[in-house]
């Protein structure tokens, strides 16, 4: 018997229950994104979009921050945490505690003290990349999730000593093993990055950036269907973004070879 | 190749002494099975050969060269892990060529070394395969070849086999020996499986409790084994402790027929051992001979073959077990709670001196 023909009719029922849940608001928010009043239904708030300069500018800047996050996760987050496990595995608990931090702090508090504390050179403070800074600790817990997956999966200590006793040195191992192993975990870490750099509001908000996520709020006050719209335009690169995670992943788990 | 020499090694970790003044001198071309129950610190000091440990004190000689100070990838020592240690991302033929690679060989000679051990190791057919297309024993065979493609000085093992199941252990094993002879690499294989150790070891280095208690050909760790942990740890057989009397050991109240014990002092504690392939039982009838016992039998293994009979000493305030293997053919006439007694050969028993059986 199979899994499906197990799940019975209350199952179904809770299926379709949680399916409609998520369904029904993701619909209606993209019937109301067509609608131009009355009974009237076209593309007029898309085209609406479309024509606005300020879109692309804040969807250009928020592509920026997402990268400029992404690249400080791979070069901080990532040596840090494969040194961790060759040479400090004790300082896990840390790891874990500064990866959780996030989702205790709320981001109004974050930003207060983001605003008191970092004083910095002007390339940074007073430009858009100081966000790069706050989206870095955001996106730590599932940056971190993900590549520490990726590491024990693969028994980085020995593999390591295999490519030592074959005569690689530390860089050789990292650039030549370690990072090929982890390409999947890292992918997948930067496109959960790239969605929550793009659904962030409050520190871009509060710090007068003008993100992707800002620029939906602004036009919501006064263009609602445009905003219906953008909105729909979000969900569907959030899922772009997951589906690439998945895709990754599975293609981690399909042989290599075949390809 | 090389002779590897092992040289007041000690090594503690966190006031625990985990190696204790070890002396090991390997032959160039030799294959050696360090041979311990878990924890006694045969890992350990093949670490520290590999260079992956320090030691606290103590040198390792390799080729005549001073390596205790030298880092693992300086060493020119191929190892082979328990856990199947090949690189995810890469095939069986470019794991095999990685050290070539490293080491800056041109790429048509890395690929020309890396596909002749892929040969020697019967896997050519499988060089495009990626490590998680391979079963463990392919694996470990790719990982042997690796090993060896760096021409190394020594090859370590440590516990390549465990992660097998025992039809390809056993191939593998004599797959290891045949390449080993090949190559004439000084080898050195850890293991806790003694069979595994005495089927393809030169020698044997028995180790426990972070010492080394007796290094010899397997024949002789078997035959005339120089220390009770060694006696009792290799195959199976029984140990008592009791004192020296001419050709005899006293236990209690009973003489047991060892020539061997006349060569230490009357009256002096001794252990004897005796190997149950060298017992023979004989349903008993009348008198018992003169260093010979009486028991009853307790229980039968059958092991194919042969049936092992474990037969309680009768008379002994300890209880004393003494096993014999028999041709089970003949065993069916020794059932638990028949009354037999057992004699062997005098020249059979290992007489040994000290009385206590418990290290």
């Amino acid at each position: 018997m199979s899994d499906t023909d197990r799940l019975g009719a209350g199952g179904w029922a809770i299926l379709i229950l949680t399916g409609l849940f998520f369904a029904v608001p993701l619909v209606m928010t993209a019937a109301f994104s067509f609608w131009e009043g009355g009974s009237r239904y076209g593309l007029e708030a898309y085209h609406v979009l479309l024509a606005s300069p300020k879109l692309f500018e804040a969807m250009a800047l928020s592509i920026e921050l997402a990268l400029a996050t992404v690249a400080a996760l791979v070069l901080l987050l990532v040596p840090a945490m494969i040194f961790m496990n060759l040479h400090a595995p004790k300082l896990r608990p840390v790891f874990e505690f500064i990866a959780t931090l996030p989702f205790v702090v709320p981001a109004i508090a974050l930003v207060a003290g983001l605003s008191a504390l970092i004083t910095g050179p002007d390339w940074l403070i007073g430009t858009p990349f100081y966000l790069v800074i706050p989206y870095f600790f955001l996106a730590l817990p599932y940056a971190y999730r993900s590549i520490d997956v990726g590491i024990r999966s693969i028994d980085l200590p020995t593999l390591t000593e295999a490519a030592q006793s074959l005569g690689a040195g530390m860089g050789q191992t990292i650039l030549w093993i370690v990072l090929p192993s982890l390409r999947s975990a890292m992918v997948g870490s930067a496109l959960l990055t790239l969605a929550v750099v793009f659904g962030e509001f409050t520190f871009a908000n509060v710090l007068l950036f003008h993100t992707y996520a800002v620029f939906i709020n602004e036009i919501g006050q006064h263009q609602v269907t445009a905003a219906a719209a953008l909105s729909v335009a979000s969900f569907l690169l959030t899922w772009g973004a997951m589906l690439g995670v998945l895709v990754v992943g599975r293609g981690r788990a399909t042989p290599i070879g075949a390809r | 190749m090389a002779t590897v020499d092992v040289e007041g090694v000690r090594k503690s970790y966190a006031g625990r002494e985990v190696l204790s003044e070890m002396d090991l001198r390997m032959a160039d071309g030799e294959l050696i099975c360090l041979l311990g129950p878990s924890g006694c610190g045969k890992t350990t000091l093949l670490r520290i050969i590999a260079g992956f440990v320090r030691p606290d004190a103590g040198r390792v000689v390799v080729g005549g060269a001073d390596v205790t100070r030298l880092s693992a990838s300086a060493r020119r020592v191929g190892m082979v892990f328990q856990s199947y240690s090949l690189f995810p991302n890469m095939t069986a033929l470019d794991n095999v060529r990685f050290g070539p690679r490293v080491a800056g060989l041109g790429k048509p000679e890395q690929i020309q070394r890396a596909r002749e051990l892929l040969d020697l190791v019967g896997l050519s057919a499988h060089e495009a395969k990626y490590p998680h297309q391979l079963s463990g024993g392919q694996q470990q065979r790719v990982a042997l070849a690796r090993a060896l493609a760096v021409r190394p000085q020594v090859l370590l093992l440590d516990e390549p086999l465990s992660a097998l199941d025992a039809k390809v252990r056993a191939q593998l094993r004599e797959e290891i020996r045949r390449i080993q002879r090949d190559t004439g690499v000084t080898t050195v294989l850890v293991t806790h499986d003694q069979e595994e150790a005495l089927s393809i070891a030169d020698r044997v280095a028995v180790m426990n409790g972070g010492r080394l208690l007796q290094v010899a050909s397997p024949a002789t760790i078997y035959r005339a084994p120089s220390h009770g942990f060694v006696a009792r740890f290799i195959g199976s057989g029984a140990v008592f402790s009791g004192v020296a009397e001419g050709g005899q050991v006293r236990v209690e109240h009973l003489s047991l027929a060892a020539r061997a014990a006349a060569e230490h002092a009357h009256g002096t504690p001794v252990q004897i051992f005796i190997r149950p392939e060298k017992v023979r039982l004989q349903a008993m009838g009348g008198a018992v001979p003169d260093g010979a016992v009486s028991g009853e039998v307790c229980e039968t293994i059958f092991l194919g073959a042969l049936t092992r009979v474990r037969l309680s000493v009768h008379g002994t305030q300890t209880p004393l077990n003494i096993w014999a293997d028999l041709a089970s053919e003949h065993a069916e006439a020794f059932q638990p709670g028949s009354h037999v007694v057992a004699q062997w050969d005098p020249d059979a028993p290992r007489v040994m001196a000290g009385g206590d059986t418990a290290d």
